[in-house]
């Protein structure tokens, strides 16, 4: 028996001003599993999730979430997949002229026409999940700090129960302790929501810890991927220098971003 | 390099300049006829346009009537044209003056918010956080700006005609010594329905064009605070460059051969 995979990229091309970022690349996803993607930065690990998300479109190549093929919609169909996902945004990009439960209510009150009553007692509920107090809610992005933006942003990424889960770099900017809190609190939701979670990052200790499966990508193309167990014996020199954190290796440092 | 090349250059790029914001135009214009509404949003917009920005356009306007008055009495009096005055400072107000001047102030003050949030949104990841959240940017963000600059300007203007004319009215008869009720008379004697809608008009296309730059210059800003910085810039000076052009045909356009 053959399951449609959740995601499927193959041959996925991408390029800004005659620079390729991503150069034909393969991942396949299955439905309830959590994959990192790890590589430096600059390798188009963000290009990748927003052509996913149908931000950018690709050039050439397939992307299939559920074994639609979703590069070509547009209009009605195109949101519909894009209800499909939850994002944890690098930055958190929380808005800042909305109280925090309206943010993590968002989705609720404005796309799915929830009583905003309700939607609060939702928002409330899922602050609690992320370890927030209610008092929280009523406070603005910009007077919490960076570790609560970020589980801010992780309530509202989950508040609305999305099969599809991004985290874009979700520890970067944080202390080790806080980095670990918002890792256990990333395993916790994706499995209490039952989602699929795909999830870039550079942070070794936080891919161990988030990954069922590890993909790295390497010039636009996923050069190894495995289980998470299995990434300390590779075999793989590119792998090995990344998760060592070599200076010297077959990787060599772009200075420039494109 | 060539100069032959760098002038078909400059003009390329000047020309799919033109074609992005055509095609941003006609977007925007299609989404502020489709629903979903956000019917909060743009009367907040239509606060912070309207209301907030009539101290600007009030104090403008006034203070223009006020020297139209003075030199115009100053011109007229070599040939003892001053019951000319009343009718000069009314027709020149109500045509051009009421809705440019007001589409210059708040091309400043609404131009460059607009610009400056939509660009830091922008920068921040909010804007892509709002699809992620399943809510299109052009609706929730531009629309009511747009919908709220078109409905706005023409009613500041027409609050700014009358604080114009009545600031022509103060200098006459209160440095000038006219007599107050031979002013007004005079000032409604030669004033047809048409100065003024004629101004309302242009007005709402100035409201247009100031939160439809705004948007454009914000919603495509990258590259952090110097981008924000630049785009916002760009969104006044662009605008106010428009106003004027626009203002040349629309005149000849309503008052073509009267």
């Amino acid at each position: 028996m053959t399951t449609v995979p959740k995601i499927e990229l193959s041959g996925v091309t991408k390029s800004f001003d005659n620079k390729h970022v991503l150069r034909g690349l393969d991942l396949s996803i299955a439905a309830h599993e959590s994959v990192v993607i790890i590589g430096g930065s600059g390798t188009g690990k963000s290009v990748m999730l927003k052509c996913i998300l149908g931000l950018l479109r690709p050039e050439s190549g397939s992307i299939k979430v559920d074994g639609e093929e979703v590069t070509k919609l547009r209009g009605r169909p195109r949101d519909a997949h894009q209800a499909k996902f939850g994002m944890l945004f690098q930055g958190s990009a929380l808005f800042d002229s909305l109280p925090v439960w309206k943010n993590v209510a968002f989705k609720l009150i404005q796309a799915q026409g929830v009583k905003p009553k309700i939607a609060k007692e939702r928002a409330i509920e899922t602050l609690a999940s992320v370890g927030l107090s209610p008092d929280i809610g009523d406070i603005y992005p910009s007077e919490l700090s960076g570790g609560m933006q970020k589980r801010v942003a992780l309530a509202r990424a989950i508040a609305s129960k999305p099969e599809i889960i991004f985290f874009d770099e979700p520890t970067t900017g944080l202390d080790p302790i806080m980095s670990d809190v918002i890792n256990e609190l990333v395993v916790k939701c994706v499995r209490e929501v039952g989602a699929t979670a795909l999830s870039i990052t550079h942070d070794m200790a936080s891919a161990r810890k988030i990954a069922d499966r590890i993909a790295m990508l390497y010039e636009g193309r996923i050069i190894w991927q495995g289980r998470t167990k299995d990434i300390d014996h590779s075999g793989n020199p590119y792998v090995e220098q990344f998760i060592n954190g070599r200076a010297d290796g077959p990787i060599k440092m772009q200075v420039r971003r494109w | 390099m060539n100069p032959l090349a760098l002038i078909g250059h400059t003009f390329a790029e000047f020309l799919s300049a033109v074609g992005r914001l055509a095609f941003f135009t006609l977007r925007v214009i299609k989404h502020c006829f489709r629903p979903p509404f956000y019917w909060k949003q743009t009367l907040r917009q239509c606060v912070d346009i309207g209301y907030y920005s009539l101290p600007v356009v009030g104090l403008t306007t006034l203070f223009t009537g006020m020297v139209l008055a003075l030199q115009s009495h100053t011109g007229f009096a070599r040939f003892d044209a001053e019951s000319a005055i009343p009718t000069v400072v009314i027709l020149s107000i109500t045509r051009e003056l009421g809705p440019v001047m007001a589409g210059l102030m708040v091309a400043g003050r609404i131009g460059a918010a607009i610009a400056a949030e939509l660009g830091t949104m922008r920068v921040t990841e909010q804007i892509d956080a709002l699809t992620t959240l399943s809510t299109n940017p052009y609706k929730y963000l531009i629309a009511p700006r747009v919908i709220a600059g078109t409905l706005m300007l023409p009613l500041l203007v027409l609050i700014g005609d009358i604080i114009g004319v009545f600031g022509g009215f103060l200098v006459c008869v209160y440095d000038l010594k006219f007599n107050a009720a031979n002013y007004i008379s005079q000032s409604w004697q030669y004033l047809e329905h048409r100065d003024v809608s004629s101004g309302l008009w242009k007005a709402a296309v100035f409201g247009f064009i100031i939160t439809l730059m705004g948007s454009y210059h914000g919603f495509h800003s990258k590259g952090g605070a110097q981008g924000v910085g630049k785009a916002t810039t760009n969104a006044v000076v662009s605008a106010s460059i428009i106003i004027l052009v626009i203002n040349y045909l629309l005149t000849g356009l309503f008052f073509a051969g009267k």
